[in-house]
């Protein structure tokens, strides 16, 4: 295969468990306005998982729908990565049960990758440079989380689960969506960690925003638009990580995308931040609605910290190969949990 | 999952992940869990590796409240007979439902989740369960 021929997404799946919780269910439990919240963050319900659901649970029903709504051979998959801050083990992957789970294995590539929010995309670009140096047919990269929030701190309004699987191919007839392009910003940045025995992860409050989200996000959408000779205005759609939903519009204020371009793929009022899904369940829902030649710029953004920019050209075959499994019906298809049960769904309760 | 029962486990992992059964090419009828002759045939069947279909219906439900060990936190929840559309019958727990939805007939799909753990050191089992499609 030439190093020129199209390398992009050939296929993708997501899943959002159906359970919701209002942020104002949230708040009232804490004595808090929840109006007042859910307009500060621009949050108004999140996705919650069940008893029996995690990281990998989630990560299988989004590859199993990549898989057969864009029927691919799971035999040809030669990599798979599944990026989480909540695998379900610290040592045993994630992945390997995804494998089998849809039938790859077992001639296969595989490894659980951590990097925050950003681990999913990470896995993109492994896979990406894998099948570029056709070493592969197809790689399947996953973001996928049960976040976690302590009780009554900030991230409970906005940590929820979910997780998309994006299959990356170079099949002409196949590719949806080319990738013109990717690139990162990494520098250490502690402004979120969870150390290994510890239940919940920590933050540092303000400082996850200036020196942290936009010095990374508002960097590598610059660096790779300036590197490709593009502008906010040659593109579509921008998809951003979205830790809430604010953070995402005042980034596409900063980078001067316009308002359409940037709500398509704002998911997080609905369903909360799924962490390592978020940006890429972002982008399936604006491929969901795509049209040939729309130019899409993809910026995820992992505490601790980076940032991974993807410029996504999609293509004609778009047209015959699309979601059966539509974002927005996942969205809409919900169950309403109270206080009580979702911290029993969670397994907040200690015995 | 208690550690002693890990090998059985594993050796499930096709049966619990994909609903891997088996068909008797003799007769034409399926079975899960695979079963090792057909009990149709006897010695004049031949057994085959057949993945049987992750849609069905429910025969039959009942709801539990007193679970047994493993289960308690997930009270109340759904237990049915389900038939798959090649006819094949079997016990699962139907999950993420309004209890309403729940009913004899109602079109269900298979969903992979959570079986079973111990405590936090333990291995997980992971399997089928299934939920009601609308």
């Amino acid at each position: 295969m030439s190093l020129k021929a199209k390398v992009g997404i050939v296929g993708y799946g997501v899943y959002i468990p159906p359970y919701r919780i209002k942020i104002e269910d949230i708040a009232k439990a804490w004595g808090k306005d929840g109006n007042d919240i859910s307009k500060s963050l621009n949050v108004y319900e999140k996705a919650v998982a069940d008893f029996d659901e995690d990281a990998c649970t989630i990560a299988v029903e989004a590859a199993k729908n990549a898989v057969n709504d864009f029927n691919i051979d799971a035999q040809k998959i030669g990599a798979l990565y599944v990026g989480s801050e909540s695998h379900p083990y610290a040592v045993k992957p994630t992945a390997s049960i995804v494998g089998d789970a849809i039938n790859a294995g077992p001639d296969l590539m595989c490894a659980d990758l951590q990097f925050a929010c950003k681990a999913g995309t990470a896995g993109m670009q492994i896979c990406y440079g894998l099948v570029k140096a056709d070493l592969i047919e197809y790689g399947m990269a996953i973001g996928a989380d049960t976040a976690q929030s302590r009780p009554n701190d900030a991230l409970e309004f906005t940590a929820a689960s979910g997780g998309a699987a994006f299959i990356i191919g170079k099949n002409e007839e196949e590719v949806i969506a080319e990738i013109l392009d990717t690139y990162s910003y990494t520098t250490d940045t502690p402004d979120f960690w969870r150390r290994p025995k510890a239940d919940y992860p920590s933050h540092a409050g303000r400082f996850t925003g200036e020196p942290a989200y936009f010095k990374h996000v508002i960097s590598a959408a610059k660096k790779i638009m300036e590197k490709n000779n593009l502008h906010s205005k040659d593109f579509d759609y921008v998809v951003f990580h979205q830790p809430n939903g604010k953070f995402p519009l005042r980034a596409a204020d900063i980078l001067d995308f316009e308002k359409k371009k940037v709500e398509p793929g704002l998911l997080t009022p609905f369903i909360g931040n799924t962490y390592s899904g978020a940006s890429i369940v972002g982008l399936a829902a604006v491929l969901d609605i795509s049209k040939p030649e729309n130019m899409i710029l993809l910026v995820s953004y992992g505490s601790g910290a980076g940032s991974d920019a993807f410029i996504l050209k999609v293509t004609d075959n778009i047209k015959n190969r699309y979601s059966k499994n539509k974002v927005k019906d996942m969205i809409n298809s919900k169950v309403y949990i109270d206080y009580i049960n979702y911290i029993k769904h969670r397994k907040k309760i200690k015995g | 999952m208690s550690n002693y029962a890990l090998p059985l486990i594993w050796r499930k992992f096709p049966e619990r992940y994909n609903l891997l059964g088996n068909k008797c090419t003799n007769c034409g009828r399926s079975y899960f869990p695979s079963r090792k002759i057909c009990p149709n045939c006897r010695r004049k069947g031949h057994l085959i590796e057949e993945v049987m279909p992750k849609e069905g219906k429910i025969i039959s439900f009942t709801k539990v409240f007193s679970a047994p060990e493993g289960f308690e936190e997930e009270v109340p929840y759904f237990l049915a007979i389900i038939e798959l559309i090649n006819g094949v019958r079997l016990l699962a727990q139907i999950v993420d439902n309004e209890d309403h939805k729940v009913l004899i007939g109602a079109k269900v799909k298979m969903v992979f989740r959570k079986i079973s753990e111990k405590d936090e050191e333990s291995p997980i089992a992971y399997g089928y369960k299934f939920k009601i499609v609308e």
